[in-house]
């Protein structure tokens, strides 16, 4: 009988998340919570380019837009629950709008499109003061309330963005394993032979961006009651290279990538902290480090040490080149 | 009038400094099919080089621009081609393209906390003083930028197409592997073209620091300049890049001055959407039938 290792290992590491917190501080537990929204994120960010292999380079902006939707809407009176489909569906239209350009054609036009629109939205942010507060940003936004079940504790906000974010995982489950999921692996692996099976990658692609820059908009529309602060600052350019870095170091293309990815840069400043300053270098010489050695990232680390101890069917040694073919 | 030409003349000197990095990225995007994203990094670190060399290592300015020269085609040039590109680029274009992210954090973060954090001033090549041309008033510093990057651009142009090794560097960036059979060293071409680009880094860093100050996030706007600039003059030729570097020189100044300054960084942004949409090959390049 084959055992389900891999729905264990999930259940398992969701009991630990769910009492890891327990009896912690509230700055673990605000650790622990952006470790959940800055997951979302790289796993959105992770359709686009693990799975449609396009670099986006905004998806700290489409974090605003969420981020700044909702806190302007809960601002006036909305509810969080309403505020939030709204930022979603902002978000979608905007990568729409943004990836239908640069998708015409071949190439990394999709990452100089964004790398500029991360520029823009930061304008806007700052400049237009009457709507976003400008430079001092927004404060004051309040924490939803479910019913029953009120957010305003550190914890149950904490169990409120793992809800979330379990939810936001089975919807990525459900894309990636649906025929159209199966489309972007096909496109990953091979554009060509892709295309020529009938998918239309344009199209494929796009979808990819638009949806991985809606989850962008999920990560920012939790960013708001969890920090009930925002300012342009937060929502730069080196934050969507954090997130990218995030999906790179997890490694892009596997379902639970983001999530380790996410946990190394939520928590490694916390163990380099005696380095103070030296952190960020330290950091990005080691991202260069493991791209050189282990470019699919650390879950490519596990795969390796597995296929070594892991009896492996003999493959026919032409059999990756003609995989290669076009 | 004298004040339109004021502003076209310097856009024109700061949109020439822009090409200057543009060239750099087109001509290592052709050779080694390497995006760089740190190439902005790679004209904020050669104005440190100097600083280095004027206040550490006590030397004079125009013998610092000498070592910041040297150190930044020794770093920019030759040890990221072998410690970054040789080993990535294997890997695929994505995973270096990352690694060049990773890079320009590294090396801006580096900046900040060797040298420090605050915008350093930087000795003027020239003297900054107004000269009366037709009624605008125009700096020599401007004036001289502008010379010195199109004869450079001349300069590069003339070693490419006339020489030997400039022609073995062409052939070998429009075709490695036939360029390898007629007996061209490949990769020492390869070598040349990021040494080049390194070189036309530190001066265009040379050139444009006195303006801006030593910063270590002068990177950020450079280098989107410069993608931007490369895209829009067409990425397959290196007058494309020039008209691109110029273009966003006049373009942003005018901006600056008749429309709006707070979004005067916006404005490359809407030419690069524009040109996107209605000649993705830019405005000099020619089609290489770019669709999947």
């Amino acid at each position: 009988m084959r055992v389900p290792w891999r729905l264990l290992a999930v259940l398992l590491l969701l009991a630990a998340a769910i009492l890891i917190p327990l009896g912690q501080k509230n700055y673990l537990i605000y650790v622990l919570t952006s470790w959940l929204i800055f997951s979302i994120a790289a796993m959105g960010l992770n359709l686009t380019l693990g799975y449609a292999g396009q670099i986006s380079l905004a998806q700290a902006s489409f974090m605003a837009i969420g981020a700044y939707t909702t806190a302007l809407m809960t601002l006036a009176g909305w509810h969080w629950l309403v505020a939030l489909p709204i930022g979603l569906v902002l978000c979608f239209v905007v990568g729409l709008v943004l990836g239908y350009p640069a998708l015409r054609v071949k190439g990394h036009f999709l990452a100089f499109v964004t790398l500029a629109f991360n520029t823009l939205v930061f304008l806007l942010l700052r400049n237009e003061e009457w709507l976003t507060g400008g430079t001092y940003g927004l404060s004051g936004m309040p924490r939803p309330d479910l019913g029953l079940f009120s957010t305003d504790k550190q914890l149950s906000f904490y169990y409120f963005t793992l809800g979330v974010a379990v939810i936001a995982a089975l919807a990525m489950w459900g894309i990636v394993r649906s025929p159209w999921g199966r489309a972007f692996k096909a496109l990953r692996e091979n554009p060509v032979r892709a295309e020529s099976l009938g998918v239309d990658t344009r199209r494929v692609t796009l979808l990819a961006f638009a949806i991985g820059s809606a989850y962008g908009g999920l990560a920012g529309a939790l960013v708001t009651p969890l920090v009930q602060f925002i300012e342009p600052g937060s929502f730069g350019l080196a934050h969507s290279l954090r997130v990218l870095l995030m999906v790179v170091v997890g490694g892009a293309g596997s379902f639970f990538g983001p999530f380790i990815g996410a946990a190394v840069v939520i928590l490694l400043p916390e163990v380099l902290r005696f380095t103070e300053g030296y952190y960020l270098i330290i950091y990005s010489g080691l991202v260069i480090v493991m791209l050189v050695f282990v470019p699919s990232g650390l879950i490519g680390i596990w795969g390796r040490l597995r296929d070594r101890f892991r009896p492996q069917r003999q493959m026919r040694g032409d059999m990756p080149e003609g995989a290669r073919l076009p | 009038m004298s004040q339109f030409l004021q502003v076209l003349l310097s856009g024109l000197a700061t949109g020439a400094v822009y090409a200057l990095v543009a060239i750099g990225f087109t001509l290592v995007w052709q050779a080694a099919q390497t995006v760089n994203f740190a190439q902005g990094e790679f004209v904020m670190l050669p104005a440190f080089f100097v600083l280095v060399g004027m206040n550490w290592l006590g030397l004079s300015f125009w013998i610092s621009l000498l070592f910041g020269l040297a150190v930044s085609v020794l770093l920019l040039g030759l040890v990221f081609k072998k410690l970054v590109v040789e080993p990535i680029l294997p890997h695929g274009g994505i995973t270096l393209i990352i690694a060049t992210m990773a890079l320009g954090i590294l090396l801006k973060e580096s900046a900040k906390e060797f040298y420090g954090a605050e915008a350093q001033p930087f000795p003027a090549l020239f003297p900054g003083d107004p000269i009366n041309i037709l009624g605008a008033a125009v700096s020599l510093r401007d004036l001289m930028n502008l010379a010195i990057s199109l004869g450079v651009v001349m300069l590069l142009t003339l070693f490419l197409n006339r020489t030997r090794t400039g022609r073995c560097m062409q052939a070998t960036a429009q075709n490695p592997g036939v360029a390898e059979i007629l007996g061209v060293d490949v990769k020492r071409m390869v070598l040349y073209t990021f040494l080049i680009n390194a070189a036309l880094a530190a001066l265009a860093s040379f050139l444009i620091t006195p303006v801006y100050l030593a910063k270590f996030s002068n990177g950020e706007t450079l280098g989107l300049i410069a993608f931007i600039a490369a895209i829009v003059g067409g990425f397959n030729q290196i007058r494309g890049a020039l008209v691109g570097g110029l273009l966003i020189g006049v373009l942003d100044n005018l901006t600056a001055t008749y429309v709006t300054a707070q979004y005067r960084a916006a404005l490359p942004l809407i030419l690069l959407i524009a040109i996107i949409l209605l000649r993705p090959q830019g405005i000099m390049g020619t089609s290489e039938g770019r669709t999947v």
